[in-house]
């Protein structure tokens, strides 16, 4: 089946692609104007070209491949367990009110509580492997998709479960078939938010410690090696994970997300 | 539209009432809700029996009870005293023997008009087959053959509302209540709904109660109208309509449609001044009440 998403007309997608681009030559271009006109020294701010070199460098003789390996297990351990999470206890929160009642206030306040804090604390009770670094990711990421969910469940049109409580739903047909596909875009919307934040809580759980990843990268990079160079080339890879991830969550989005009238 | 070989085209006439069971039965219903702590009387006492394949309007002013009636003899309220029997046998919860179209279509938007018909089949568990032949008779039974794929958005007002109708359809229910179900519609499209309708009961053979606020369709359509007085509801009147069927706008005799329609605006306007203000002139699809037969 061929998706209806791709634009049928070449213009339509050359519009879609050549102002991004031309923002992103104009980006680079002003970059290297001001490492030119400054004539900052490479170890405060390298230039893109030199940045880019960096970068495949890096890619080619294997220094950055198992950060990010290690970097994207973090991601995808974490955020399915906490977007899993988020979205169990969203459910429950928007359906049962003495869940509401007992739950809410804890949630604000660990939510209140910034990951950064957290993330020594929970490096010293679990140290600094998969299991701690996703730890941290999946916290950072069950919040807004419990809110999400939450917010999006209770927005159900009532109407719609009493029609079909009038057929004799069981409660798992009700969320298979009611629930769910009714809330799937405020879900997705939470879920949209909870992948960027979840790269944001690996580089943070990887700070606090660890032998590999791109957060401990950036730190060798600017400690030990002294490569700003290559800690450039590792945030550009940070910042292209961002968005590839948050690019899935928007294919899923157009494929499933049906807005409701 | 064709007829289907094996099915009497002709509409039945009125139900004979031979002592079989009847298709509802109220006995001493009544229902309440809590309304800032305190109980609200909704339904007071109603006893009422309908007999099979017949079709009954009710009609009251405004708030009165009728919709919530239709909920409770459909399950999905219970009674709090009382009981509800459909041909013969109680009705606890919401009941396949019983199939309620809303006042609004309430189709889910995701899926297609053939989806959404086939929502009641999924859920009692039946195979696909199934689903796909059952489905297929009722798009067409509801005149939506060519529509089956499309979203509830891509459909106008009264294609909606005919999917709606036919997913009430789909377990073959004895019993099919209707909540106002065309007064979104504008009159000239409600008067060809009320024909469709009047055709759909001739081959479905079910039984039919309506709520409507429109005397003239309650005596276009209906066996018998009861007239329900401001809550909490109670029995006002129990107006037979004397009309022989098939029945078409137009063709209908003048003299009974317009005693019959006079008899119920009495009823009503005996039950409140209120009451007939509602069915005199809130009725936009009917705006003169002396017209009473489109």
């Amino acid at each position: 089946m061929n998706s209806p998403h791709w634009g049928p007309i070449p213009s339509v997608r050359r519009d879609r692609v050549v102002p991004p681009l031309l923002a992103l030559v104009a980006f680079l271009a002003g970059w290297q104007l001001l490492v030119f006109v400054g004539n900052y020294p490479t170890f405060i701010l390298p230039g893109p070209v030199v940045v880019g070199r960096r970068f495949v460098v890096a890619w080619t003789d294997g220094t950055l491949a198992p950060h990010v390996i290690a970097t994207l297990a973090e991601i995808g351990l974490g955020f399915f367990a906490g977007a899993l999470a988020g979205m169990l206890t969203g459910y429950v929160l928007a359906r049962s009110r003495l869940a509401n009642r007992v739950l809410s206030p804890y949630l604000v306040a660990a939510q209140a509580v910034p990951i950064l804090a957290l993330a020594p604390l929970i490096a010293l009770w679990f140290g600094s492997g998969l299991f701690a670094h996703s730890m941290i990711v999946a916290l950072i990421v069950f919040f807004p998709v419990a809110v999400s969910t939450m917010v999006a469940v209770r927005g159900v049109d009532r109407r719609l479960l009493e029609m079909a409580r009038s057929y004799r739903v069981t409660r798992g047909q009700r969320l298979r078939m009611v629930e769910l596909p009714a809330a799937l875009p405020g879900i997705l919307g939470g879920l949209r938010i909870g992948v960027t934040l979840a790269v944001v809580g690996a580089i943070v759980a990887e700070w606090t410690g660890g032998e590999t990843g791109l957060g401990v990268l950036i730190n060798l990079a600017r400690g030990s090696l002294f490569d700003i160079p290559l800690m450039f080339a590792a945030l550009l890879t940070i910042a292209l994970i961002g968005v590839a991830l948050y690019g899935v969550v928007l294919l899923v989005e157009r494929r499933y997300a049906i807005p409701a009238s | 539209m064709s007829a289907e070989p094996g099915r009497a085209l002709s509409e039945p006439g009125p139900p004979a009432r031979d002592g079989s069971v009847p298709a509802i039965r109220l006995d001493g219903v009544r229902f309440g809700f809590k309304i800032d702590g305190r109980q609200t009387e909704v339904i007071g006492g109603l006893h009422l029996e309908i007999a099979p394949r017949s079709i009954v309007a009710l009609v009251g002013p405004n708030g009165c009870g009728k919709s919530t009636l239709l909920r409770v003899i459909a399950g999905l309220l219970p009674a709090r005293t009382g009981t509800v029997e459909v041909e013969g046998r109680p009705v606890a919860g919401p009941d396949s023997r019983v199939g309620l179209v809303f006042q609004e279509p309430r189709l889910l938007p995701w899926r297609s008009a053939f989806a959404n018909i086939a929502f009641p089949l999924e859920v009692a568990g039946r195979d696909r087959d199934a689903r796909e032949r059952r489905v297929t008779d009722l798009l067409g039974l509801v005149g939506l053959r060519d529509w089956s794929r499309a979203r509830p958005a891509e459909l106008s007002g009264g294609m909606r509302q005919r999917v709606a109708i036919a997913r009430a359809l789909a377990l073959e229910p004895a019993v099919l209540l209707l909540d106002e179900p065309f007064s979104a519609l504008d009159s000239l499209t409600r008067e060809r709904f009320n024909v469709e309708l009047l055709r759909l009961w001739a081959r479905i053979g079910a039984t039919i109660v309506l709520v409507t606020h429109s005397i003239a369709e309650a005596v276009f359509l209906a066996d018998r109208v009861l007239v329900l007085s401001p809550r909490p509801a109670q029995l006002v009147a129990d107006v037979a309509v004397d009309l022989a069927r098939p029945r078409l706008p137009g063709d209908l005799d003048a003299a009974t449609v317009t005693r019959t329609a006079a008899e119920i605006r009495a009823h009503l306007q005996g039950a409140t001044d209120d009451a007939f203000a509602v069915a005199a002139g809130d009725v936009p699809a009917h705006p003169q009440p002396d017209q009473a037969i489109p």
